[in-house]
Formats: C-alpha cells, structure tokens, sequence
C-alpha cells in the first residue's frame, strides 16, 4: 500500500438551497461532515441526496450558500480545482483508456514523475485488489471489477475528502454486499472524510459512521445508524430504515394511551399533538403463555403467517383492527409450532421497544 | 429423439431466408454486378475494338490526366478539411443543446441535405457571382471595395462543395457526441481536468470513431463529385468525373471514360480498405442514426 494516510478534512454546509422552477432540490441544507468521518446520505429517488453531492463535486451550482472543505471556501470553486475524489453510479471509466490508463489519469494530471506514476497506480490497484490489472481494457472488467478501478482512480491521487454515488447499486447482492465491508476496511485504512450516497437504507447501516435521511430536499434526522434505527425523529425517517408498524396513540395528561390501555415506555414522548407508536416486527414478542409482566400486552389474531427459510413474518389484527407485523427467527418452539391463520395470539412489546414519535410529519 | 425432423427444419428454415434475399440479391446482381463487370471489360478495349491496354497507358503518359487527379484529390481534401473544421464545432454546439433544440438545429443542418443538389449549386452561383449578394453586401458593409471572384473558380467550387458535404460530417460527428456518457466530462473534471484539457483528452479521442467515419464519407463523396465542380468551378476545376463525361460526350471514347471510372473505383475501394483497418466500418452507418 503506498497510498499514504492524508490528512483528512472536516465539510461544513451551510444554508444551501437548490431550485429548480418551483421545486426546492435543496431546502437551506445545513450539515456538518467530521474529518475522517463515514457519511451516507439517504433518501428515496428525487430526495435531494445526489443533489447535495453533486454540489460538494462542485457540478450543480446552488442558488445560495457556503460550503468548506477545512477552512476552505469552495462554494464558487470549479469543480477540476476541488481537489475530491468522487466515484459515479455509472463507474464513468474512460472507455479508450486502460485500467492504469484511468488510474493514473489524475496524476498525470498533477505531473507525478513516470515512475512514481507507475508506483502508486499500481499500489492503488492493489489497494482495491486489482494488482496487475493494469494493462486491461475497461471492457473486459465486470462490474465489480469496474467498480474497484473506480475506487482506486479515486483515491490514488490522495485526496482528503471522497464522494461516492450509489457506487454498488449496479453490483448483485452477494457482491455488494462483499463489496460494502470492503469500502468500509478502505475507508478505516485511508481515513479520508466520505460522503456516500445511497437508496438503501440497509447499506446505510452497514456502512457508516453516521446517517443523514434526506427527504424533499432537507435533512429529516442526522444520527449514528443505531440512533436513527432505535429512535428515528418523524415518522419519514422510521418508515424510511427498516419495517415498522404504526399505532395511532393519544395522551391523556401525563399518559400515553393505546385504545385503552396505558402504554409503558422508556423514552419521554416528543412534544407533539399527534402521536404515533412505532413497533418494530421483530422485537414483538410471540407470547405463549400470556400476558408478560411489565410488558405492553395486545391480544391480537393471527391473519397472515409467511415462511421465509431463516425467519417467518406473521401479520396480525388487534381487536381494533389495526395491523401489527411480526418478524420471528425460525428456532425452537416456532420451528416446530408456528401460528396458524385464525389462532388468537399474545403480542408483548417491553417498554424500550415502544418508541413514541411525531406522527404529525407523514 | 426427433434428431432428424429437427435437422430438417434447421435446413428448411435457411433456405426461407435465402428465399427472402433472393429478390436483393438478384437486383444487386443486375444493377451492380454485371454493369461493374461491363465497365472493366469495355476499359480494356482499344479503338480498334479488340482487347489493348491503350487506355491506361494514355492515362499513365498524358500530363493533364495526372493534373486532373491531383486536383481531384486537392479537392477532396480540401473539402474534407474544411468540413472538418466548420462541421465539428457545430455539431459540439448541437451536442450541447436540450433535447428539442439540438432537434431542431439538426433538422436546419439537414434541410438544404434534402434539397436537390442542382438547386443548390445554382444557388450559390446566385449569391456569388459577381455582382451578387455576397459581394454586394461585403461591399456595402466595407469588407472590401471591388467585388472580388469567389465562383468559377477554386474558392467558389469549394465553398459549394463544403456546403453540400457538411451534413455527412455533422451526423456521424454528433451521433458520436451524443453517445458518450455526460459522467466522462464530471470525472473528468473530479479528478482534476480544466475543461479544456478534458475536451482534449476525454471528449476529443472518444468522437474520433464518428469523425473519421464523416471525414471518409465526405472524401470519398468527394472524389466522385460532378455538378457542383462543373457549374462553380468554371471550367478551372477539372476533375475524374468531369474528364469522364467530356471523353463521352466530346470525344465518345467509351474505353477512355471507363478506363477512368475503373481507376476511381480501384483508388476508392483502396482507400476504403486502408481506413477499415483504422476503424470499423459498421460506425460508419451507426453514427448517423439520430
């Protein structure tokens, strides 16, 4: 590996907004990326992710804002003197160049000596596994092939900060999923300050340090993946990560009520008129021997029952005929026995698991 | 099993599609074949009507024929050149424009390409000629005092021809442009490129496969051209073409006249071969397709 250590950058965005006729790309966006920090925006198509990566590349520009890279205003810098590495959906390797051909473009560039050139291209493909590929035409690669020579073109010239856009989205599952530890042992190993973008929520998890759901060009909630997960802000960011059910809920004084039933819950509910109680499947528990102490308990019957292999989803109506899905692993008592269509079940959520949020924000 | 009944339908099903072909086949057979045939037969007949190699060796002594195959050459590559140096910007121009802009600047582009070409030969002798509008409005604009001769001559010649040519080069030349992926340019840029430099190293080499395809269109269009050297050129532009009609109609030398049609096809075919072993000439027919 020669691709040395730089010393990475911090980005700070401030007050971006983006138009386009009368839509808001970008809606006053504010965000601050931590040197050496792994950050994904995530959102659904139309969100305004790309948007905001394509103004820290330098490629759209906004209508108003700032944006620093360190103490660096860059806001009004050309995208060629920004000095970031960026890989594309689209991979976008020069068809009439090789593989060390593409690699070593930015350093010619930058007018490294030859040999050196050929060094650190070298040590670059080899930081993506790709040593002695260098001769190759960008034609004979596969895509996860293609996606590496991204990568290392985008890091050989050490930049501080790199910018990735869906870079696996085109790759089959077991290989992005191979592909996302290897992009995160690359990121631990260079440290340098990425900003990664992405429509899937679970390569969101997988991936970073923290996560910012970017909806209708704003961010919705900026957390650590656990955060987002556990204790999403809106009802968009619980939606958004992961499978969630939703309960309507409504607060009497000090109480939270479902139906009738007070709800216990760890986490004081937000300040809002419109609560919801958001369960997620798989930490509702499929009681046998009923009600469970210290436990919401809902009494529910069994409507749909889905064997997945390692896991079943069961779906269930509560008596006020609200659905709750259940996700269960297919150990134990379940392998065995598991719920029929029809058959009355115990539903037990613990109090840290009944998380409360603004259902205001739809 | 059914080894034999399915080897017969294999079989059947080859001799359907060359039932279909055979009508093209047979055209090509009759308007192509035979009358390129007739040509190399009647060039290798002499005056005396048996076979003789008189009308090489005519072409091989006389001086004037080597003159009127450098100046169809000249031309070609003039011309060429020319549509090069317009056509490329102007297709990197259409390139650039949204959708339905870029449409309508090419259907400007290809408008006066269907136009009757004798139409507009004529019509640049109109504007050109001596008291034209192009001299009169130079004129009166004060770009010069005397109108100055820009037809019946090499300048007037090319300036048709150019004109005539354009579309061939700008088609193949934009189908290029439009093919490469916008996300070249942004890395490009990324990974530090002015954007001169990325024109010049990313955009420029992967439009060359539809630039040579144009430019081998235009020059070999070129080679065979008639009208517009014959009513622009004044009688000072003498080329293959032309040389092959007075030989007919002046001097009714039909061996002659083929002599000559042979040479252009041998040194057109040549050429063809040359620049297929640069490019594939399958691009040739894809680049225009837009």
């Amino acid at each position: 590996m020669t691709t040395t250590k730089g010393e990475a950058l911090p980005i700070s965005v401030r007050n971006v907004t983006k138009t386009y006729g009368p839509v808001h790309a970008l809606d006053d966006v504010s965000l601050d990326v931590e040197s050496g920090e792994f950050l994904t925006l995530l959102g659904p198509s139309g969100s305004g992710k790309t948007t905001l990566l394509m103004v820290l590349a330098g490629f759209t520009r906004p209508d108003r804002g700032s944006l620093k890279f360190g103490d660096r205003e860059v806001i009004r810098t050309p995208p060629h003197l920004r000095d970031v590495g960026m890989t594309f959906q689209s991979y976008a390797l020069f068809p009439h160049m090789t593989v060390a051909g593409n690699v070593g473009y930015p350093l010619k560039l930058r007018k490294v000596p030859k040999a050196e050139l050929e060094r650190r291209v070298e040590g670059a493909l080899e930081t993506v596994q790709l040593g002695g590929f260098g001769s190759r035409r960008i034609d004979q690669l596969s895509g996860g092939q293609k996606q590496r020579v991204a990568v290392a073109r985008a890091i050989v010239f050490e930049p501080r900060i790199l910018l990735m856009d869906e870079p696996l989205s085109a790759l089959d599952k077991k290989l992005r999923d191979q592909m996302q530890i290897e992009l995160r042992h690359l990121h631990e190993k260079l440290g340098m300050t990425t900003v990664y973008v992405t429509h899937d929520q679970r390569e969101a998890l997988t991936m970073s340090d923290r996560i910012a759901v970017v909806n209708h060009g704003r961010i919705m909630q900026l957390s650590t993946p656990r955060d987002l997960y556990e204790r999403p802000a809106n009802r968009f960011v619980a939606d958004f990560i992961g499978d969630s059910t939703f309960l309507a809920v409504t607060r009497r004084g000090a109480q939270i009520f479902h139906g009738d039933m007070a709800l216990r819950h760890d986490a004081p509910p937000p300040d809002a008129d419109n609560l919801l109680m958001m369960i997620r499947p798989e930490r509702v528990v499929l009681s046998r021997n009923g009600p469970q102490d210290g436990a919401n308990n809902f009494t529910a019957t069994a409507s749909e029952v889905v064997y997945q292999g390692d896991s079943f989803l069961l779906h269930a109506r509560l008596a006020d005929g609200d659905m709750v899905a259940i996700r269960g692993a297919m150990r134990g008592e379940n392998v065995t026995s598991l719920p029929a269509v029809g058959d009355a079940l115990t539903l037990c959520v613990a109090p840290e698991d009944t998380v409360l949020i603004d259902g205001s924000d739809a | 099993m059914n080894q034999d009944g399915l080897r017969l339908d294999e079989r059947l099903e080859r001799l359907k599609l060359f039932g279909l072909a055979s009508p093209a086949i047979l055209l090509i057979l009759v308007i192509l074949v035979v009358p390129v045939g007739w040509l190399f037969y009647v060039s290798f007949v002499g005056a005396d009507g048996s076979y003789s190699l008189e009308n090489y060796e005519r072409m091989w002594k006389r001086r004037s024929y080597a003159r009127i195959f450098r100046t169809t050459f000249e031309v070609s590559f003039l011309t060429t050149g020319l549509c090069i140096l317009i056509g490329y910007p102007l297709a990197y121009f259409i390139a650039g424009l949204p959708g339905r802009l870029a449409n309508l600047c090419l259907i400007t582009v290809l408008l006066p390409f269907w136009t009757s070409l004798l139409v507009r030969t004529y019509a640049w002798l109109v504007l050109l000629q001596k008291r034209g509008l192009v001299n009169e409005w130079a004129i009166s604009l004060g770009l010069w005092d005397e109108p100055i001769k820009i037809v019946h001559n090499m300048t007037g010649n090319l300036i048709g021809m150019v004109h005539i040519m354009l579309p061939f080069l700008i088609l193949p030349v934009y189908g290029a442009m439009r093919a490469i992926n916008q996300d070249y340019m942004k890395a490009a840029a990324n990974l530090g490129a002015s954007p001169r430099r990325a024109f010049w190293t990313v955009f420029f080499p992967l439009t060359l496969p539809g630039l040579f395809a144009g430019s081998l269109m235009v020059f070999i269009l070129c080679l065979g051209f008639f009208v517009t050297p014959a009513v622009l050129g004044g009688g000072k532009v003498i080329m293959v073409s032309m040389k092959i009609v007075s030989n007919i109609e002046l001097f009714v030398n039909w061996g002659a006249a083929s002599a000559l049609g042979v040479v252009l096809l041998v040194l057109t075919v040549a050429i063809l071969w040359v620049a297929s072993r640069f490019l594939n000439l399958e691009n040739m027919t894809a680049g225009g397709g837009h």
